[in-house]
C-alpha cells in the first residue's frame, strides 16, 4: 500500500478556480482582463461626459476649414486660405525634413563617436566620452534652447548688412550668418539643367554598379581594383562635363541684400539649424555608446585572427568588425530615430513650425479642437514612427545572421 | 502569477480613482468662490503695465485691477486673489476646465471665442487695436511698405489672422517668425529676427516702453483690426458672469459719475443727492443683493484701486513709461467708447 494514492478527480467545482494551479492562471488573467477593459471604458465615458457636459462635441469638420495663418518654412505650396488640413501637412514635411536631416547627422555623429572612444588615441577617446556625457546627461530641450540663444546672440542681424558701408559682409560674396538663418547660394536650373540633373543621377547608379563590380572582381580573382578615385571622378566629372557640354545651364542665385531681409540664394532658417543640431548632438551620443557597444561585443580573437591573416587595421574594422557589430548596433539606433523623431516636437519652443507647431498649437489654439487635434497630432506620430521602425527592421534583417 | 494578481489589483485601483474624476466644477462658480475664501483669476504672464510682478513678487497692471476689483467686490478683500499666470495657447483650454474663475488677460473678444468656444465675455476694457512696430532706421513709414519682411507673431492669437488677411488683401508678402510669449518677441526682434512686430497697439506700447532706446523705434500709423479686450468666464454659469460684468460696469460708471478712490469713503458713508451714486456704492435700493453680493460691494471695488480713469492712469496712462492716451478707451461723454449700462 502506498502512502501517496492517486486523488479521485472530484471534478470541476468553483473553488478551483482559486485554488486549482491548472485554473488560478487563466481565472486572474481574465480578472486582470476585464478590470482593463473596464479601466479604459470609464475613462471614454467620462471624457465624452465631461465633453458633453462643456456643450462640445467630437468633430473633426474644421480640417475642412481655411487656415487664415501662414507658415515658414513650407516645403509645399500653401497660403493661409489653405484649409487646416493643408496646414498639417505643411507641418508634417516640416517634421519629416527635420527627422531626416536630424537621423543622417546624428548617426555620422555617433559612429565617429563611438569608433573613436575605442581608440588608441587618449586624447581622443577622452573627448569622446567627454561628448558623449555631456550631451546625453543634459535635456534636449536645453540644448535646443541653447543653441537657439548662441545663433541668436552670436550671428548678425540681417539690418546690419545693409548701407553702402555695411557693419557686416557676406562671407566670400556667398554667405550670410544672420539671427534669421544662414543664407546660402542656390541652384537656378535654367532649360537644359533637366540633361545635367539625369547625367548626374545615372553617375550615382554607375557608381554602385562599379562598387559590386569591384568586389566581384575582388571575390574572383583577389585583385583589388582602386576604389575612392574612381568613385570621386563617377560622382563629379560626368555632371560637370555636361554642364559645360549643354552650355552651363546650372546657374547660381547668390543672397543679394533686400530692404529688410536677403533676397535670393536659399534660407536655411535658424529654429531649424538649432533643432538639428541639438537634436543630432543629442542622439547622437545615444548611438555612439550603441556603437560602441556593437565593437565590444565582437570576440577580439576575430580581430586577431584577421590581423593573423594579414589584414591592415582599417580593412580589419571595416571587413571582420562593422559587419558583425551592425547586428548589434542597428536594434538600439533604430529606436534612437525614433527618439528623435518624437523630441523634434520640441520645435514648439523656438518657433519651428512642425506638426505639433501647427496642427496642435496654432490650429489647436484657433479652433479650441484641442481633444481631436492632439488625438491626429499623436495618430501622426505613430504613423511616422511605425514607418521608421519597419524601414529598420526591413535594413536589420538583411543584415542579421542568416541562419539556415 | 504574482504579476497578474499586481496587474488586477492596480486596473482596480484605477477603476476607483476615476470614479472620482467624473464630477468636476459645475456649481455655483460664486458659491465656491466665496467658500474658497479666494478668487483664481488668469492673467498674462508678464505684460508691462497690464500684468507683472512688482520688487514684492505682487502682481500689479490693468488686466490684474480688473481680478482685483471682482475680489473686492465678491469678497470684500482685493488681495484675496490667486493670480495664474497661463500662455496664449493654454488660457482657453484653463478657463473651460474650471481651474482657473475668470480671466483677464487682454483677450480679444470675437465670435468663434465666444460661441464656438463657450466663452463669454463680459465687456471690453481696453478697445484696442492691431498695429506694427519697426526700427526707425529703416525709414518705413507705412505698413503697406513692408513688403518681403520677417514679422515676429505670437501664435495662436487673432493677430497672426489678422497679419495673414492684411498682407493677403494689400498683395504683399512676409516671412512669418513665430514665436511664443511677449517677452521672447521682444528678444527676437532687437536680435534682428524680425525687422517688424505686430501686436495689439497697447501691447507695442508696453514692449517699447520696457527697450533701453525706446525712441530708435516706431510704431507705425495703420491699425489694422479692431481688438475689443475683455474678461471673460465660462459658458454655463450665468450669476457669476453676472458678477463679473457688473464689477467691470462698477468701475466704468464710476468714473463716469465721479467716484474716486479719494472721495469714495465720503460719499459711501450717507445717502447723497444723486441716486444712480447711492446704488452704485449700496446707499439705497439692493442692487447688491440682487447679485449675490454685499451692499458696498460698490464701494469695495472702487476702495481696492479706484476708478477705470484712476487705474487707466495709474499703469498704462500718459504719465507712465507705456505712455498710452485714452483715445478709444474714454468716457462716452469725452467722445470715446466707454458706455456702463444704468445701475438701477
Amino acid at each position: 500500500m502506498s502512502l501517496i494514492e492517486d486523488r479521485p478527480d472530484s471534478g470541476f467545482t468553483l473553488s478551483k478556480l482559486f485554488n486549482d494551479s491548472r485554473y488560478r492562471g487563466y481565472t486572474f488573467q481574465v480578472i486582470a482582463g476585464i478590470a482593463i477593459i473596464a479601466l479604459i471604458a470609464v475613462l471614454i465615458m467620462n471624457a465624452t461626459a465631461n465633453l458633453e457636459r462643456l456643450g462640445k462635441d467630437i468633430s473633426f469638420g474644421f480640417l475642412e476649414q481655411p487656415a487664415g495663418y501662414d507658415i515658414y518654412p513650407k516645403l509645399i505650396p500653401y497660403t493661409s486660405q489653405s484649409t487646416h488640413l493643408h496646414a498639417a501637412f505643411v507641418g508634417v514635411m516640416n517634421t519629416l525634413l527635420v527627422a531626416f536631416l536630424g537621423c543622417i547627422a546624428a548617426t555620422f555623429f555617433g559612429v565617429v563617436a563611438g569608433v573613436l572612444r575605442l581608440s588608441n588615441n587618449w586624447l581622443l577617446a577622452k573627448l569622446m566620452a567627454v561628448y558623449v556625457e555631456v550631451f546625453r546627461n543634459v535635456p534636449v530641450l536645453l540644448w535646443i534652447l541653447l543653441i537657439m540663444q548662441i545663433v541668436a546672440i552670436s550671428f548678425a542681424n540681417p539690418l546690419d548688412f545693409k548701407g553702402d558701408e555695411p557693419a557686416e559682409t557676406l562671407l566670400w560674396g556667398m554667405f550670410a550668418f544672420t539671427t534669421l538663418g544662414i543664407y546660402t547660394p542656390a541652384p537656378v536650373w535654367n532649360p537644359g539643367s533637366g540633361i545635367v540633373v539625369g547625367v548626374f543621377i545615372a553617375s550615382i547608379i554607375a557608381m554602385v554598379f562599379y562598387a559590386k563590380y569591384r568586389r566581384k572582381v575582388l571575390f574572383d580573382t583577389g585583385r583589388m581594383l582602386p576604389g575612392w578615385p574612381v568613385m570621386l571622378a563617377l560622382f563629379f566629372v560626368p555632371a560637370i562635363l555636361a554642364h559645360f557640354v549643354m552650355g552651363q545651364p546650372v546657374g547660381v542665385d547668390y543672397p543679394q541684400m533686400g530692404f529688410f531681409k536677403f533676397e535670393g540664394g536659399a534660407l536655411i532658417g535658424g529654429p531649424l539649424i538649432a533643432l538639428w543640431l541639438a537634436l543630432s548632438l543629442y542622439t547622437g551620443a545615444f548611438i555612439a555608446e550603441n556603437v560602441r557597444a556593437g565593437i565590444l561585443a565582437i570576440s577580439k580573437g576575430q580581430t586577431e585572427a584577421a590581423a593573423a591573416l594579414g589584414l591592415r587595421s582599417n580593412r580589419i574594422m571595416s571587413l571582420v568588425v562593422l559587419p558583425q557589430a551592425l547586428r548589434v548596433i542597428i536594434p538600439p539606433v533604430i529606436s534612437q530615430f525614433l527618439n528623435l523623431t518624437k523630441n523634434s516636437s520640441l520645435a514648439a519652443f523656438i518657433g519651428y513650425q512642425e506638426i505639433t507647431g501647427t496642427l496642435m498649437g496654432v490650429t489647436l489654439n484657433q479652433t479650441g479642437r484641442s481633444f481631436e487635434a492632439v488625438l491626429l497630432g499623436m495618430l501622426i506620430y505613430l504613423t511616422i514612427s511605425l514607418l521608421i521602425s519597419f524601414g529598420g527592421n526591413m535594413y536589420n534583417s538583411s543584415v542579421k545572421l542568416k541562419e539556415r | 502569477m504574482k504579476k497578474n494578481v499586481f496587474l488586477s489589483a492596480l486596473a482596480a485601483a484605477a477603476v476607483t480613482a476615476t470614479g472620482a474624476l467624473a464630477d468636476g466644477h459645475g456649481g455655483a462658480t460664486l458659491a465656491a468662490v466665496k467658500d474658497r475664501g479666494s478668487l483664481k483669476c488668469g492673467i498674462s504672464t508678464g505684460l508691462v503695465g497690464f500684468a507683472s510682478q512688482d520688487a514684492n513678487d505682487e502682481w500689479e497692471g490693468f488686466d490684474v485691477a480688473v481680478c482685483r476689483a471682482v475680489a473686492a467686490a465678491v469678497l470684500g478683500d482685493p488681495t484675496a486673489v490667486e493670480f495664474r499666470p497661463v500662455t496664449n495657447k493654454e488660457r482657453f483650454e484653463v478657463l473651460n476646465s474650471g481651474d482657473i474663475d475668470m480671466l483677464s488677460r487682454n483677450t480679444t473678444w470675437t465670435f468663434s471665442r465666444d460661441v464656438d468656444l463657450k466663452l463669454e465675455f463680459v465687456g471690453v476694457n481696453y478697445y484696442d487695436g492691431q498695429g506694427f512696430m519697426v526700427p526707425k532706421e529703416l525709414g518705413v513709414s507705412s505698413a503697406k511698405d513692408l513688403d518681403g519682411a520677417p514679422v515676429c507673431i505670437q501664435s495662436g492669437t487673432t493677430t497672426e489672422l489678422n497679419l495673414a488677411d492684411f498682407f493677403r488683401t494689400n498683395n504683399i508678402s512676409y516671412q512669418p517668425v513665430s514665436i511664443t510669449t511677449a517677452s521672447e518677441a521682444q528678444q527676437a526682434y532687437l536680435a534682428g529676427r524680425c525687422a517688424v512686430y505686430t501686436t495689439d497697439a497697447s501691447g507695442l506700447a508696453a514692449t517699447r516702453a520696457s527697450f533701453e532706446n525706446p525712441e530708435d523705434h516706431v510704431v507705425l500709423p495703420e491699425i489694422i483690426s479692431k481688438e475689443p479686450l475683455g474678461p471673460l468666464v465660462r459658458h454655463g454659469d450665468s450669476e457669476w458672469g453676472d458678477v463679473v460684468r457688473w464689477s467691470l460696469n462698477t468701475l466704468i460708471a464710476a468714473e463716469e459719475l465721479g467716484i474716486t478712490s479719494a472721495n469714495v469713503g465720503e460719499l459711501s458713508a450717507a445717502p447723497t443727492e444723486n441716486p444712480e451714486i447711492n446704488r452704485l456704492l449700496g446707499t439705497e435700493g439692493n442692487l447688491g443683493e440682487m447679485l449675490g453680493l454685499p451692499a458696498d460691494f460698490g464701494a469695495a471695488i472702487i476702495q481696492a484701486d479706484g476708478n477705470y480713469g484712476e487705474i487707466f492712469e495709474k499703469y498704462i496712462g500718459e504719465n507712465t513709461p507705456i505712455g498710452l492716451s485714452r483715445g478709444l478707451n474714454a468716457q462716452w461723454t469725452d467722445g470715446g467708447l466707454l458706455y456702463a449700462p444704468p445701475f438701477r
